[in-house]
């Protein structure tokens, strides 16, 4: 479970990423946010794992305050906490197998790690997760040489390499074509379902939030203005949380049908 | 709203116009140096030229015919040389891994630590290759252990320099993917970072150790061992033919060394 207790953050330029910000997210949710450019989706997704920290009040991942976390604890809160991008970020000019291997890093000694010592069993589980989003047939090309959704896909193998317990995506679909986005949904969707992994996703699509949430929190200014079941959202709850009047390119469309 | 007005009135600078203001003095100051430095060469070089070539006749003259009786007992001492160059590249090339990690300002996020590598890489590269031959030729005596210590010294910072910003041109995304999935500080460089670099680790490696080549001769030239020892031992004698031979080895050698040198770089990027 996450718990955010009037979490609070300001950036060092003082800028207020998150402001009093109370929410708790339980095992095993899809959890959509939402809100327009710059409304603090990345940073409330970023402190989870913390990329960023959080300024004042507290953050609780499986009852453990994290916001005091340093080095080994933190990399074992990050072990625990996998994130998906929108640049994918893999290492463009390595291979695809050593790409997913690098999920096991948390769990690998350094040693180890450095001269590629994993274990039969890590090796195959990066095979059977790169099989799961059906890419295992790219195991040897270099990341560069994948699509945008291919390499996204890649990406998910790497995280679930990682035996995650919560995933955060940050606009995982934000650099996609909208059908590709919507493989790229419905595997998080079926990973979530499957792995029980609790997952929380940053989109500003409000069709796709709307079709593969269980809840959405909506956010705006840096703060939670919305939060609720994907049953009782509306057209209306997004203007509320945007602020003005749906448009065209709030929509992803190229639903599958 | 007035303050709008009088923007779009008077058509919009793209830059403001304090920066305009600075960039116009720093060119005409600039300009200014160079037309008084040309001015004062001027003056020196006056008959420079015509003197030069009534000297270039006197010198051929005395290098010709080179004497290719030598060649076999200056093949040693020409070897000497590319060890020493091979030696101090790759004790640079190693050194310069952690120095150039710690002065790249997007991985050492804790600026003390930054500035002071940085700094002593600065230092080091003020300090001129010859100057460093003396010292160390000072230090331990005429040879070629001082002649791999001033090379070392030297293309450590060239090296790291050129690393450093290799490093902090990277693309960081893929750092952050693994320092998000629990990665060490090792790891993420190992990982993410050394995959980027190396291309461009090798290229700048092969670049100096080209540069060390023909940094050696001169080197040796002060007493650091190696041809260049043996070429200031020859001109010292008057013995003009055998240092020509001398030249015309180096001249090959450093050719050979650059050509196999730029194929390997073409090749890696
Ligand atoms: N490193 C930073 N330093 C200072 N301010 C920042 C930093 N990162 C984000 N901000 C500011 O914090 C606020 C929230 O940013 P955040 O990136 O969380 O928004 P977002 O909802 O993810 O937007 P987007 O949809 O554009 O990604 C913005 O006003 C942004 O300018
Ligand atoms: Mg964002």
């Amino acid at each position: 479970m996450i718990e955010f207790k009037n979490v609070g953050l300001v950036y060092p330029n003082g800028t207020e990423g998150l402001k009093n910000i109370n929410v708790k997210i339980n095992d095993g949710e899809f959890v959509v946010i939402v809100g327009l450019s710059g409304a603090g989706k990345s940073t409330f997704i970023r402190s989870i794992n913390r990329l960023v920290t959080p300024t004042s009040g507290s953050l609780l991942v499986d009852s453990e305050d994290i916001l005091t976390y340093k080095g080994k604890n933190l990399r074992k809160l990050r072990t625990k906490v996998g994130m998906i991008f929108q640049n994918y970020n893999l290492v463009k000019r390595t291979n695809v197998f050593k790409n997913v291997l690098a999920g096991r890093l948390g769990h690998t000694g350094t040693l180890r790690s450095i001269f590629n010592l994993y274990s039969k069993e890590d090796k195959a589980l990066a095979y059977g997760n790169l099989n799961r989003v059906n890419i295992a047939e790219k195991l040897y090309n270099r990341a560069d040489e994948l699509s945008g959704g291919q390499q996204q896909r890649v990406s998910i193998a790497r995280v679930l390499t990682q035996k995650p317990k919560y995933i955060l995506a940050d606009e995982p679909v934000a650099s996609l074509d909208p059908p590709t986005s919507h493989q790229v949904m419905t595997y998080l969707r079926k990973i979530n379902k499957e792995d029980n992994i609790t997952t929380i996703v940053n989109l500003h699509f409000i069709d796709m939030a709307m079709e593969y949430a269980d809840r959405i929190i909506g956010m705006r200014a840096g703060e939670v203005v919305f939060d609720g079941p994907v049953s009782e959202v509306t057209e209306k709850t997004f203007e509320e949380i945007y602020g003005r009047s749906i448009r065209e390119d709030d929509l992803r469309g190229g639903a599958q049908e | 709203m007035t303050n709008k007005n009088s923007l779009t009135q008077k058509s919009m600078s793209l830059y403001p116009a304090k920066t305009k203001m600075q960039v116009t003095i720093i060119f005409f100051v600039v300009l200014g140096i160079y037309i008084f430095s040309m001015y004062k060469t001027q003056e020196q070089m006056v008959g420079g030229f015509s003197g030069a070539l009534g000297n270039m006749y006197v010198v051929i003259e005395k290098f010709f015919p080179p004497n290719f009786a030598i060649l076999s007992a200056i093949w040693n001492s020409m070897l000497e040389t590319i060890k020493m160059a091979i030696i101090a590249t790759s004790i640079a090339g190693i050194l310069t891994v952690p120095l150039a990690v710690l002065s790249a300002q997007n991985i050492t996020t804790f600026k003390p630590l930054y500035y002071l590598t940085r700094t002593l890489l600065n230092l080091l590269r003020t300090i001129p290759d010859l100057v460093l031959a003396v010292i160390f030729v000072g230090l331990f005596g005429v040879g070629i252990f001082p002649g791999i210590l001033a090379l070392t010294v030297f293309s450590l910072g060239i090296l790291a320099k050129l690393i450093s910003e290799t490093i902090e041109s990277v693309d960081m995304n893929p750092l952050e993917a693994m320092r998000a999935s629990g990665g060490n500080v090792f790891q993420v460089i190992w990982y993410s970072l050394v995959p980027q670099v190396a291309p461009q680790f090798t290229s700048l490696v092969l670049y100096v150790f080209e540069i060390n080549i023909r940094a050696s001769v001169v080197l040796g030239m002060v007493g650091a061992g190696g041809i260049g020892l043996v070429l200031n031992q020859q001109l010292k004698f008057y013995n003009y033919p055998n240092a020509m031979t001398i030249i015309i080895v180096i001249f090959a050698t450093v050719l050979i060394i650059e050509f196999i040198s730029n194929k390997l770089r073409e090749a890696l990027l």
